[in-house]
């Protein structure tokens, strides 16, 4: 289980100090699905990397299985069963698809077919990408969907994806709401997703809608969704404020 | 007599364990450990006067067949200078493996220049590779320098892949390597390199494209840590109807130095040239993501260099 307590995080600018996160609290059970979702610059990143080690709270703890992890870098994390999906992952010269999915997996060998699989479930043949590179000879989509599948192969019992949409086709983004639905079918990985896709949306037991660095709602899909849809509606108060005094 | 020092070096320059097969010739400290020639590859002395080391024929359609000349300094503070020439015959398909390992036992500086000269003829296939490397005894600091020159006449419709490889332990390498290609000819040459300490590296790497349907493509990668100090300045000329390639790629650690200069120059209204070179450090998003990966940032860094070396 996943415990988030009172997470603050402050960064400095030249205008002064600025919150991104306020007093953030959240549960997140076991073998549940939960979505972040909130408009642009709210806080879900952030939340999200302090979750895997990558930012550090100016206050606040995270608690997993119980145990205060944060204190802990990155690496202990990982070791732990958290596991972090980049939403502009990195590219490696000389470091190809197969060697990422190794180090993922943290075995010594593994099977073409367990490749395969990883690879199918994000829409990729393995026949055509294992011995790829990872480099810039790959789409920013095609690097997206190996940076899923090092996920998948990781198999850790939190998995953390951070718009695994971005950048991806249609076609491949049917393929992999399935993939997100076969995982938490099994409930054997407890999955934060940060998303503003309707499928995924869909796919999860709980939303936190995620804006001005707090935790606006929560709840089932059913009870925020209609939600999020009316506050959605376009429209800027300013031309609308001009359109009433004309 | 070959030493288990020996041995290591020889694995580590030219993978050679066990007893070699093929054509080979090991040259130690300045003398011949082992000579062997087969019936297409034939090993002989130099002959000029005053002029160390051997002379390779390979006989026309030679095919299949590998050649190894590995150099191996034990004795501390041995210094030479030697020529290899090598006659590679039409229609042969060839893997060459030479090298250099020094391993210095004492506080005396150990050298070893080496003048390689290729003249490979029509519609052949070679595959050169050459490793160098360095270790002292511990507590030792006798410097290792190596300063190979490759000087390559690439025959009509010819091939070569040529793979060097310096890792770790050479104080003070300056590389020369040239390249005459005729026409249809292809060279290949892949660098990879990195220096530590206070290592100096110097690269000067020329192909001269003459005919048509020339290529040459370089690809160099280097990692520079410490306080080490790399010179790269591959340079592609084309004299006809020709494709060159140059890609230089430097990891800069540390408080290194590394300047890249790759240089093309065309004669040719048809001769299409492109440079390209990077310097750069180990980007902070890799290592990130490998530690999420469970790697602590040691391992990161150690893979990230030993994947761009690969």
């Amino acid at each position: 289980m996943l415990e988030l307590q009172n997470i603050s995080y402050r960064v400095s600018t030249p205008e002064g100090e600025t919150d991104i996160l306020k007093d953030v609290s959240l549960t997140v059970p076991d073998g549940k699905l939960v979505v972040f979702t909130g408009p642009n610059g709210g806080g879900k990143t952030t939340l999200a990397k302090i979750i895997m080690g990558l930012a550090t709270p100016t206050a606040g703890r995270v608690i997993w299985n119980g145990e205060d992890v944060t204190d802990l870098d990155i690496t202990e994390r990982a070791r732990r069963g958290i596991s972090y999906g980049f939403q502009q992952p990195p590219r490696f010269k000389g470091i190809t698809v197969h060697d990422l999915l190794l180090l993922a997996a943290g075995e010594e060998k593994l099977s073409k077919d367990r490749c395969c699989q990883y690879l199918t479930r994000v829409g990729l043949c393995a026949n055509d990408y294992l011995d790829r590179e990872v480099d810039a000879s790959l789409s920013g989509g095609e690097v997206k969907r190996i940076e899923i599948a090092t996920i998948l192969a990781r198999n850790a019992q939190l998995m953390i994806f951070d718009e695994p949409e971005a950048g991806i086709d249609l076609w491949s983004f049917a393929r992999l709401t399935e993939t997100f639905e076969q995982i938490h079918a099994k409930h054997a990985s407890t999955m934060i997703i940060i998303s503003h896709q309707e499928r995924i949306i869909r796919l999860a037991d709980e939303i936190a809608v995620v804006a001005g660095g707090q935790i606006a709602h929560r709840g089932t899909t059913d009870e925020v969704f209609p939600m999020i849809l009316a506050d959605t509606l376009g429209g800027c108060p300013v031309i609308e404020r001009k359109e009433v005094t004309l | 007599m070959i030493t288990e020092i020996d041995r290591d070096l020889l694995e580590k320059i030219a993978d050679l364990t066990g007893q070699p097969v093929g054509a080979i010739n090991i040259r130690k400290d300045g003398g011949c450990e082992v000579r062997q020639s087969t019936e297409h590859i034939k090993i002989e002395p130099q002959t000029e006067e005053g002029r160390q080391g051997i002379v390779i024929r390979i006989l026309p359609g030679t095919r299949g067949e590998t050649c190894h000349i590995p150099v191996i300094i034990s004795k501390s503070g041995h210094s030479e200078l030697v020529y290899n020439d090598f006659y590679v015959g039409d229609d042969c398909d060839v893997e060459i493996v030479a090298g250099c390992g020094i391993h210095n036992s004492g506080c005396n500086e150990s050298r070893h220049d080496g003048v390689h000269t290729f003249y490979i003829g029509k519609n052949s296939r070679v595959r050169y590779a050459e490793k160098h490397y360095g270790e002292n005894d511990p507590g030792q600091t006798g410097a290792n320098i190596m300063n190979p020159k490759t000087v390559v006449y690439l025959g009509q419709g010819s091939t070569m892949q040529m793979d060097t490889v310096q890792i770790r332990g050479i104080d003070s390498t300056h590389r020369t390597t040239q390249f005459v290609c005729e026409a249809g000819s292809e060279v290949v040459v892949t660098e990879r390199l990195l220096t530590h300490g206070r290592q100096l590296a110097e690269s000067d790497m020329e192909i001269q494209l003459n005919g048509d349907d020339a290529k040459g493509r370089v690809i160099s990668r280097s990692v520079a840590q410490d306080d080490s100090h790399q010179i790269f300045r591959p340079v592609v000329v084309g004299n006809a109807a020709c494709f060159g390639h140059v890609q230089c790629d430097s990891i800069i650690m540390g408080h290194a130095c590394v300047e890249s200069v790759p240089a093309i120059t065309a004669n040719s209204t048809e001769a299409q040239l492109i440079h390209e070179a990077a310097i750069g450090k180990i980007a902070g998003d890799q290592l990130l993501k490998l530690e999420t990966l469970g790697l602590t940032a040691e391992e990161a860094e150690d893979t990230i260099l030993k994947g761009f070396l690969a």
